[in-house]
């Protein structure tokens, strides 16, 4: 197993998508001695290696498909590392109502029903209303955006979404002036989520950001990653990316956006809220009760790497917490 | 066929290594999936919980099925225990630590689950290197006594399991509720109702109580204990 720094991974050896999509292939096809093949598969055969790649893949989700008019990432946006492969980022999931362990949200996703799929909007905001996820995407244009996901499990990824501002999304329906916190909710459906039948967490799911934190650039609401639509396993057809945060912030399936006055509850912040706070910024300094979160592991390598404060994204939002102490508000 | 006998114990050696293989075996082919060290971390350590419980599953069948061919496999789980305990340790110390000492020192002192867990293999670590016939002439009575701490292993074990875990209990509880019963079953009224079988056990040749009991020569008292 070859494991480099990501120091040493020049910008030019970044894998292409083809090769990314089909790590696991490649390497299959490669020990068989049929490696040159797989090289020169096209992008449309990466786009369908679910039905190529035969048994031995998990079942996936069937509707994912490729995503057209997807502007690219711009720099700023755009980070430098090796994005983690399509299998890995689809295999390793944190998706209780799909199951707990990691290997369950991609055996169980295809129960997921993602179309139709509407959100509800409400709460401070000029208009409210159910919004079909068609409508609610069509009025913004696709972006990629190639962001850091760390876990508060101490494992992370570079994973390419694509998906639209939240701040737009936000804007487009008019906050009040007494809106400061913004409210999530994932589908509640012990049919389609068979994870919701055992209480391991409060059902549905909700995760909150405030109104600044909402507005951010960097946050987004993502509908696909790797230039495809979202497998059910990674919150198909909706979720949140707020990537200076820790992963269970990234709320998944949502169906409900409230914009409120008062912080509003998460979830995992009411099962232990000794152990996850309703800020959840990544921060190496501040350890979970019960593990350090100096390091962290990058799926791919066997080796722990520094975590950094804001997960890399200081210079952008540190000045979001300004006078706050982090130690506190965790 | 000898049950007990030599033969049969390489066997339970070589089944009993059989999930470490089938983990060189996943290395190999690049099936140890995206988290390889949580695989191997997992993996040990339930291999480690399984051996343990195996373990203490023997006495119980003994006295109250009397299998007593089983016996002398006891010292063979035991090892087998501490053995994937100790590789389950090692993978976290290679590659979550890498080595830093230090952080061993802190983690054990501040995040009681390494607590428990680390005590738990010191204690299988100290049960292995007395678990030869010399230490159990050096020590005599003692050593069942000492042997006893295979009881506390059962406890931290299992604690340690559930209390790594973020929020789902199911997957430790079903450990910990085996572990339990495996404990009550030595509580000693349990003991004396079950444990007709075993009546003659005591008296019998010494030369059929392969490997364990009254290993000090007394007489009259079964040192059998777990």
């Amino acid at each position: 197993m070859l494991i480099r720094k990501a120091s040493d991974i020049r910008s030019g050896e970044i894998t292409e998508p083809e090769l990314y999509l089909r790590r696991r292939d490649f390497i299959r096809s490669a020990a068989l001695g049929a490696g040159s093949a797989a090289v020169s598969a096209p992008i449309l055969t990466a786009c369908f290696a679910d039905e190529q790649a035969g048994a031995e893949t998990p079942p996936r989700a069937r509707a994912v498909r490729a995503l057209g008019d997807v502007r690219p990432a711009p720099p700023e946006y755009r980070l430098d590392e090796r994005p983690t492969s399509y299998e890995d980022a689809t295999t390793y999931n944190n998706f209780y109502e799909l199951g707990t362990d990691k290997g369950d949200p991609a055996r169980n996703a295809h129960k997921l029903r993602t179309e139709p799929w509407s959100v509800v909007v409400e709460g401070e905001v000029g208009k409210p209303g159910r919004i079909a996820l068609e409508d609610l995407i069509a009025a913004h244009a696709l972006e990629e955006r190639v962001y850091r996901m760390r876990c508060v499990e101490a494992w992370s990824m570079v994973i390419p979404w694509v998906g639209i501002p939240l701040g737009d999304v936000l804007r487009r329906v008019e906050p009040t002036s007494k809106a400061r916190f913004v409210a999530f909710e994932t589908l509640l459906d012990p049919e389609q989520l068979p994870g919701q039948r055992r209480a391991i967490l409060d059902w549905p799911y909700q995760e909150g950001l405030r109104l600044d934190e909402a507005m951010h650039p960097l946050s987004i609401l993502a509908v696909g990653m790797y230039g495809r639509t979202l497998p059910g396993q990674n919150g198909a057809p909706l979720r949140l990316v707020v990537p200076w945060k820790y992963g269970f912030k990234g709320i998944k399936s949502i169906v409900r956006i409230r914009l409120q006055s008062r912080q509003p509850d998460t979830s995992w912040n009411q099962s232990a809220p000794r152990e996850y706070g309703f800020y959840a910024n990544v921060n190496p300094e501040v350890d979970h009760p019960r593990w350090s979160q100096a390091r962290e592991r990058r799926i791919g390598e066997w080796r722990k790497r520094p975590s950094l404060p804001f997960n890399g994204y200081a210079d952008q939002v540190a000045g979001l917490y300004r006078g706050m102490d982090l130690r506190k508000s965790f | 066929m000898n049950l007990a006998g030599r033969p049969a114990r390489v066997s339970v050696w070589a089944l009993g290594l059989l999930p470490l293989l089938a983990l060189l075996w996943d290395f190999a082919l690049d099936g140890l999936g995206p988290e390889p060290v949580e695989r191997i971390t997992h993996h040990t350590g339930k291999w480690a919980l399984r051996m343990l419980l195996l373990c203490l599953a023997v006495t119980p069948l003994r006295r109250g099925l009397g299998w007593r061919t089983l016996q002398p496999h006891r010292r063979t789980l035991g090892l087998l225990a501490f053995t994937y305990a100790s590789l389950h340790f090692a993978t976290y110390l290679v590659f979550d630590l890498d080595f830093r000492f230090g952080e061993l020192a802190e983690d054990v002192q501040k995040r009681p689950y390494i607590t428990v867990g680390f005590a738990t293999l010191a204690l299988l670590a100290l049960l292995a290197v007395t678990s030869t016939r010399g230490w159990m002439r050096r020590l005599g009575r003692r050593w069942t006594k000492l042997h006893r701490g295979v009881y506390l292993a059962a406890v931290g074990a299992p604690v340690h399991f559930a209390w790594s875990v973020k929020a789902d209990l199911a997957e430790p509880l079903v450990y910990a509720s085996v572990a339990g019963v495996l404990l009550a079953l030595r509580l000693r009224p349990l003991t004396h109702r079950i444990g007709r079988s075993d009546a003659n056990y005591a008296t019998l040749p010494r030369s059929t109580k392969t490997g364990i009991g009254n290993p000090s020569g007394t007489k009259g008292e079964t040192t059998e204990v777990w």
